[in-house]
């Protein structure tokens, strides 16, 4: 009979063994979500748990912006009504001419047998909270899988692009702005058309393009715009303005550093523009491949 | 018990209910919506670290993970993340038990600030692996201002345990 302590001294595995085994899994997780993304499902379940937590983390913000609302003046209001009256007049006449140009560029169109644009669905959505997160730029909106929202819709408000949609739980979504490293969007410089794609910077509220030629004819002050090339974004929405540019020769790109048109502190209300892919029409390969398949059936199958 | 020259008698045994009380307020402070206010303390890894030196066999590793777990999923961080920092946060602070309470209260916070930074520095590293930018040396005031808070945790933390026993016995507090 061999000897073993009594149960009540067990303690199970040692510390290190359990550090060992929990470090191992966490690198599993890490490596698997930063490389291929596979965590998703886990996270939508977990998130689940965290949900109450984060509604009743979100109560003081909405109490605080209710009592705001309730102390604002009628002398602001009144003021903000007025403002606001002059400018819907201002715009009125914008708006009349909008309408025929619509039309006159619907005729165009037609006329180029162009893809007709056709405007988006968009959902309103508003913003929680800047996500915790440090290492990456992202806000959380109160509309999600529920409310029909997908990954890689693009967000708005008046002025710009704000972000992309980059995860959906089912009442909330995750929306990467333009800021953030990891986010590119394609653009294109409104006063010569020169097209490119612009990148988060390393520093906060900055954006860069990358790969531009010292000698690409970019100025001081240039507006970017969405180029509408990946269907993605609409076009036309501003994006960012240059700011600094640095040509070295020693190196082969220029440094072009830009701020954002706009971004989450502005507003608290963006839209979330519908996704409206539209499947590019079939390579002209096409009908080289066709072949192909019989070329694989001749290749010796392995015994 | 804990270097306390006040309390005299034997603490009452820990309440697993108020262990998992206070996690979740700390869960709950961490989630707050904070802008981008610099240096803002984790009080969910501190409260880890309390737990693990005052109660390593309630309070673990795997505990710690699966908390870590929750916040990298709450926030939208790269998942593991955290659950790897807490994980060995708390195999830190459960290796350094048996000594650290024979220190005065600052004493121990000194002990836990190695603790929080290097778990912090950790954070860093695989998020700079992983292509996050670089958040500036404000990311380590957090765990200065969390191990200074310390002594107020173990104020707070171990009250209902220095509760007399009965209410007619006298407060030994």
């Amino acid at each position: 009979m061999d000897y073993q302590p009594p149960p009540f001294f067990s303690r199970g595995p040692a510390p290190l063994v359990r550090l060992m085994f929990f470090i191992s899994l966490a690198v599993l997780l890490m490596v698997l979500d930063a490389r291929f993304r596979y965590t998703e499902s886990l996270r939508q379940v977990v998130a689940v748990v965290v949900y109450p937590l984060q509604r009743l983390a979100l109560l003081p913000v909405d109490l605080a912006n209710g009592a705001a609302d309730y102390f604002t003046s009628l002398v602001t209001l009144k003021h903000e009504n007025e403002q606001l009256k002059t400018r819907q007049l201002e715009s009125a006449n914008d708006l009349l001419t909008l309408e025929s140009l619509r039309a006159e560029n619907v005729q165009l169109r037609r006329m180029l047998d162009a893809q007709e644009q056709l405007p988006r669905k968009a959902t309103f959505a508003e913003i929680l909270y800047m996500s915790r997160d440090p290492f990456s730029r992202k806000v959380v909106i109160d509309k999600g899988s529920q409310q029909g929202l997908q990954t890689g819709q693009a967000v708005i408000d008046d002025v710009g692009v704000i972000g992309q949609v980059t995860r959906v739980y089912p009442l909330l979504s995750e929306v990467t702005l333009v800021t953030d490293r990891e986010q590119a969007i394609p653009a294109q410089i409104v006063r010569n058309g020169l097209r490119a794609v612009v990148y988060g910077g390393s520093d906060p509220g900055t954006l860069e393009l990358r790969y531009m030629p010292t000698n690409a004819d970019i100025q001081n002050g240039d507006v970017l715009v969405t180029s509408g090339i990946d269907g993605t974004y609409p076009e036309g929405l501003p994006v960012a303005r240059v700011v600094k540019i640095e040509r070295d020769a020693a190196y082969a790109f220029a440094k072009v550093s830009c701020v954002a048109t706009t971004g989450p502190d502005r507003h608290r209300q963006v839209l979330v523009l519908a996704y409206d892919w539209k499947q590019p029409p079939p390579p002209p390969q096409a009908a080289d491949q066709a072949p192909k398949p019989a070329a694989k059936a001749k290749r010796p199958k392995r015994p | 018990m804990a270097f306390d020259p006040r309390f005299q008698g034997i603490p009452r045994p820990v309440n697993v209910g108020f262990m998992a009380l206070t996690a979740a307020a700390a869960m709950l402070f961490n989630m707050l919506p904070w802008r981008d206010v610099i240096g803002l303390p984790d009080l969910l890894a501190l409260v880890i670290a309390f737990w693990c030196v005052h109660e390593p066999r309630k309070m673990g590793i795997g505990f710690a993970w699966a908390l870590g777990l929750l916040m990298d999923a709450g926030n939208g961080a790269l998942m593991g993340q955290h659950a790897f920092a807490y994980a060995i946060l708390a195999f830190g602070a459960i290796a350094l038990h048996r000594r650290i309470l024979w220190f005065s209260p600052w004493a121990q916070a000194a002990h836990v600030l190695i603790l929080l930074v290097a778990s912090q520095l950790l954070m860093l590293l695989v998020r700079m692996a992983a292509g996050g930018a670089y958040p500036g040396l404000g990311y380590f005031i957090g765990p200065v201002i969390a191990a200074a808070l310390w002594p107020v945790a173990t104020y707070v933390l171990l009250l209902p345990q220095r509760r007399p026993r009965h209410s007619d016995e006298p407060r030994s507090i």
